[in-house]
């Protein structure tokens, strides 16, 4: 009996987790083109590197490698990426990425940002 | 044996016949950021005469010259000290010496080099024959032993460092005169020290403040006075604008008796009067100003922007304190470098990959020259002046 009534809990989280999921994955890769994509790689490369340092190690900026993001998450660096933190020197970038392109570059960022070819 | 020692000799002196003398005065480096590789360049020539690999992460990376003039200590990014042969164009001794590092000056005699960094925060500093280590100052502050980020190092007469510390906004000065026993002395700056500079006479020491209006100035012949902040208030409560890339202070622009420097959050280059520290104008430009550089002869200023608007450069004349050109070098220009007298300036536009050399004169382009991504640009006379 209790086996069942903790189930239903468990399948409701699922449930909405994969919708979470589905939601950010469409977020993370649907909304930007392949071309924008390579865009972005490189903004994010040598413009943010000029903080972040181009192989985001780290600058006047925090490290931006997946190790350094590993328990962040996706939601709260896109959130930060559009509106900067106030009293740090990360600017606001929403006046150059829309909500898709921000969740696209956390999306990258967790995983490991791509190089530039 | 004596044939072998012959044959020694007979390579080494058709090695060395390979290389004709010639002077160091014109030349200088280009950093290629992406490819940890520097080219070195003739600027009475305007030509690449090498190109030395091999020198790690360049992505901010800055150059001091031996007093001779022969050799560059280019800083990397993750904290590699290069040491490279303009004459013999190589690459002749490289130390790791620390994880994060963000530029380096050279000792008035020229017998130190000293490196600043963000990780772990402090100076070093090395001999500049050998690049043994000589001296470790950490930048700690505050009582649990953190360390601050340090920015804007500079030298002053009597092999003494002065610098900011990003996080603990405060400003320092090392004397290394006695390498084994660095004295240091620390003022309260302000918030958010991000660069600084020195006067071309090593007097003044001035900060630039990222978390507030202003910036911090310390009189190195009378420090006992204190740190004085100057400009104060010069957004005038506005709301800034967002900064995608700090202001570089180095690289200072000083004219008949003024200082212009590049505002923080806002569009505009402040020109402040160097007798009385007053700000005696403002110059509206395009964007976020970076470099704000004098012309050698100190009749212009031209200035380049911060990402996103940065494919553009103004030159502003220092009579009239009027915008009188607005340049297009070519996608993203990072740095620029006068020569020695100022007849040229090189300006490196990373994305389209190349050096663009113009008459400062007639502001035509003069040549251009390819180079992977490159940023910074430094010539050989930098040797001979101080704060550089
Ligand atoms: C002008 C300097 C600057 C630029 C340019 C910049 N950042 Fe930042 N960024 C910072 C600083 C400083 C911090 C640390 C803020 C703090 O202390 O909380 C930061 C923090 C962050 C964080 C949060 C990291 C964490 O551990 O929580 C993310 C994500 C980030 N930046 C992404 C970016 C991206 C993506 C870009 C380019 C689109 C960018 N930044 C450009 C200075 C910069």
């Amino acid at each position: 009996m209790n086996v069942h009534r903790a189930g239903r809990p468990i399948i409701v989280v699922c449930a909405a987790g994969l919708a979470l999921l589905f939601v950010g994955l469409a977020h993370a890769g649907d909304d930007v083109s392949p071309a924008r994509q390579r865009e972005l790689v490189h903004l994010v490369r040598q413009d943010c590197g000029a903080c972040h340092g181009l192989t985001l190690q780290g600058g006047l900026g925090a490290p931006l490698t997946a190790v350094a993001l590993r328990d962040k998450p996706a939601d709260g660096l896109a959130a930060t990426i559009l509106h900067g933190r106030p009293g740090t020197a990360m600017p606001p970038f929403k006046s150059m990425l829309d909500e898709a392109e921000a969740q696209w570059i956390a999306a990258q960022l967790l995983k490991g940002f791509p190089r530039e070819n | 044996m004596r044939t072998s020692l012959l044959f020694v000799l007979s390579l080494l002196l058709s090695a060395c016949s390979g290389i004709a003398p010639r002077g160091s005065g014109d030349l200088g480096v280009v950093i290629e950021r992406a490819d940890g590789s520097v080219k070195i360049v003739d600027s009475s020539q305007r030509a690449v005469l090498a190109r030395v690999t091999g020198l790690g992460d360049l992505s901010h990376a800055s150059v001091v010259f031996s007093r001779d003039q022969r050799y560059a200590f280019v800083f990397g990014r993750d904290g590699g000290l290069s040491k490279v042969d303009l004459l013999e164009q190589k690459l002749v001794q490289r130390v790791q010496q620390a994880g994060n590092s963000i530029g380096g000056a050279i000792s008035q005699d020229g017998s130190l080099i000293v490196a600043q960094n963000y990780e772990p925060g402090g100076i070093k500093a090395f001999r500049t024959d050998t690049l043994e280590q000589v001296a470790d100052v950490p930048a700690e502050y505050g009582n649990d032993g953190k360390r601050s980020k340090v920015v804007g190092l500079a030298d002053l007469p009597g092999n003494r460092f002065a610098y900011a510390l990003f996080d603990a906004g405060e400003i320092r000065i090392t004397d290394l005169s006695d390498p084994s026993r660095p004295k240091t002395q620390r003022w309260a700056a302000g918030k958010q020290p991000y660069d600084a500079l020195v006067t071309p006479d090593g007097r003044y020491f001035i900060a630039g403040l990222f978390g507030e209006d202003g910036l911090a100035m310390l009189d190195t012949w009378q420090p006992e006075l204190g740190v004085k902040k100057v400009l104060s208030g010069y957004g005038r409560g506005q709301e800034p604008l967002p900064v995608f890339k700090m202001p570089h202070l180095r690289g200072w622009a000083q004219a008949g008796g003024r200082l212009y420097l590049p505002a923080i959050g806002r569009h505009e280059v402040l020109v402040v009067d160097m007798q009385t520290w007053q700000e005696v104008g403002r110059i509206a430009v395009r964007s976020q100003p970076v470099f704000v550089m004098a012309r050698p002869d100190g009749r212009e200023i031209w200035v380049n922007f911060a990402f996103p608007d940065n494919s553009h450069v103004q030159v502003i004349d220092t009579l009239t304190q009027r915008i009188t050109d607005t340049l297009q070098p070519g996608k993203t220009v990072l740095h620029m470098e006068f020569t020695p007298r100022g007849e040229q300036v090189w300006l490196s536009v990373r994305d389209d990959n190349r050096v663009v050399v113009y008459d400062t004169a007639t502001r035509r382009p003069l040549q251009q020259i390819e180079a992977l991504s490159p940023s910074g640009i430094f010539f050989t006379a930098r040797a001979a002046r101080i704060g550089f």
